[in-house]
């Protein structure tokens, strides 16, 4: 039983004609990269704004901003990327519809896999905004409203910005859970890391050479974000709070 | 909107759906979940062991797990696991690992990962004294951890194990990148086979979504129910 180990694989030509196999991989680090990076804008963008709503004295909008948080996190991940990718196109009006379904190769992959990680993070990011709000003294709010600040006013001079900086570590693994389930994305045909990865073994059944070369990018994105991270977090750390993580959290 | 819609297209293949696709995914889940308790409290012990030998290797392999993307460990395991076989019992060929088994395999060592993290959590928040306590009474290390310290640390994390458990539910639509025909394989072959692509795919996110709610829910009760109060 034996394996032929061959690690010069990476320096030899692609069979698509784009250069070496080490090209393929790095091109699909850019989209694995790209993808993780648009979809995090707006996961942001709407988790902060969803989180923020869940916290208002408004019973209606804190309704509606569970029910959206339910909504993303109780369907599998695979689950919505099909729904973006393939009932998406069908539901909208016939000929938007057709323009989507018309889009060139990376990009009819690429935008439904951005949209659905973005929200698909952002119910997560709300939950973790809520979370942060949440965990501030109840004084805080309070004193906002003494010193005659309206609602908009107290979150925007008070709450948010302290929240934010709390919820640094939370945000920071959830960063690196849009990079992780990019990978997702390969089962609608996004050339990303890992599909990359795929399709070289495919190749050149050289499956251990490819998966450890991946792996091993992953591995270095993610000492590149924490390390990262943790001197943001040295940074904007609130003076005189202990770090809040909160409890162990399930994810994934 | 619903007018071009064909629900007996799901009603016919309910069987089909349920019978092996729902089957698999959740003996799948099951098992997984067993593993993955099992091994990743093995592996947070050794985390939280004073050994050298025993923490470092834990530490990586947990870290390592939670670097990388399920789809990818996925890969790995489904290649992996037939030579790591065949080295084992000195085959001469890779051994044939069905695609039921190399999954549970692989999700087993995966999740272990996340769940290694939450017991190490739980294992933890119990106060140091209680172990003292028990070398006290002259148990041995076995037997604090035993009836001590994870009885207590079990009940305190029983809900974050409940919740990534739900998460693992959820995860093992992805041995669809193996072709295998769990509750998503499933409605995906009739979606293709019947040009139904847009019935099934919504039917199967709303029987995620059901089952994951009322989980979540359930969880959430049983949180209230079993909290400690101190």
């Amino acid at each position: 039983m034996n394996y032929n180990w061959n690690w010069g694989i990476f320096w030899q030509p692609a069979p698509d004609g784009t250069g070496v196999y080490l090209w393929w991989l790095v091109s699909g680090l850019g989209w694995t990269l790209s993808t993780a990076l648009l979809a995090w804008g707006i996961a942001l963008a709407l988790g902060a704004t969803v989180g923020t709503l869940r916290t208002t004295p408004l019973t209606w909008l804190v309704r509606l901003g569970n029910a959206y948080v339910e909504l993303f996190r109780n369907v599998p991940l695979l689950v919505q990327m099909f729904l973006w990718y393939f009932v998406m196109p069908e539901l909208l009006p016939r000929a938007l519809g057709d323009a989507v379904k018309q889009m060139v190769p990376p990009w009819a992959s690429f935008w439904p896999a951005v949209l659905c990680l973005g929200f698909y993070t952002s119910a997560r990011v709300a939950e973790q905004v809520r979370a942060g709000i949440q965990s501030l003294p109840r004084g805080q709010r309070m004193a906002g409203t003494a010193l005659g600040l309206s609602l908009p006013q107290t979150y925007r001079h008070v709450l948010l910005p302290q929240a934010f900086r709390i919820i640094l570590p939370p945000l920071t693994s959830e960063f690196m859970n849009i990079i992780k389930n990019s990978a997702v994305a390969l089962t609608i045909g996004l050339m990303e890391l890992t599909a990359r990865a795929r399709s070289m073994q495919e190749f050149t059944f050289q499956v251990f050479e490819a998966f450890t070369a991946a792996t091993l990018i992953y591995i270095c994105i993610t000492l590149i974000v924490v390390f990262g991270m943790r001197r943001l977090e040295k940074r904007v750390a609130v003076p005189g709070l202990i770090a809040a993580g909160g409890g162990p959290q399930a994810g994934h | 909107m619903f007018s071009g819609f064909d629900f007996d297209v799901i009603q016919r293949s309910l069987p089909f759906l349920f019978k092996e696709g729902m089957t698999f995914t959740l003996t799948l889940t099951a098992m997984a979940m067993t593993g993955g308790i099992v091994f990743g409290t093995l592996l947070a012990m050794m985390r939280l062991s004073s050994y050298r030998a025993l923490n470092v290797p834990a530490a990586m392999y947990v870290n390592l797990m939670r670097a990388v993307p399920l789809v990818l460990v996925i890969f790995w395991f489904y290649f992996l696991v037939p030579w790591m076989g065949g080295w084992i019992i000195g085959a001469k060929e890779p051994i044939q690992v069905g695609a039921f088994w190399s999954s549970v395999i692989t999700f087993t060592m995966f999740e272990a990962a996340y769940y290694a993290e939450i017991m190490r959590a739980g294992i933890q928040s119990i106060p140091r004294g209680q172990a003292w306590a028990g070398y006290a009474l002259g148990l041995n290390y076995w037997q604090t951890m035993g009836t001590i310290v994870l009885p207590q640390a079990f009940r305190n994390m029983l809900p974050v194990l409940l919740t990534q458990t739900i998460i693992l539910f959820q995860d093992t639509s992805l041995v669809y990148v193996l072709s295998i025909i769990d509750f998503l394989g499933a409605a995906a072959r009739i979606a293709q086979r019947d040009a139904r692509l847009v019935e099934m795919y919504l039917f199967v996110a709303v029987v995620y979504f059901l089952i994951s709610y009322t989980l979540s829910w359930l969880v959430k009760r049983l949180q209230l129910r079993i909290a400690v109060i101190r």
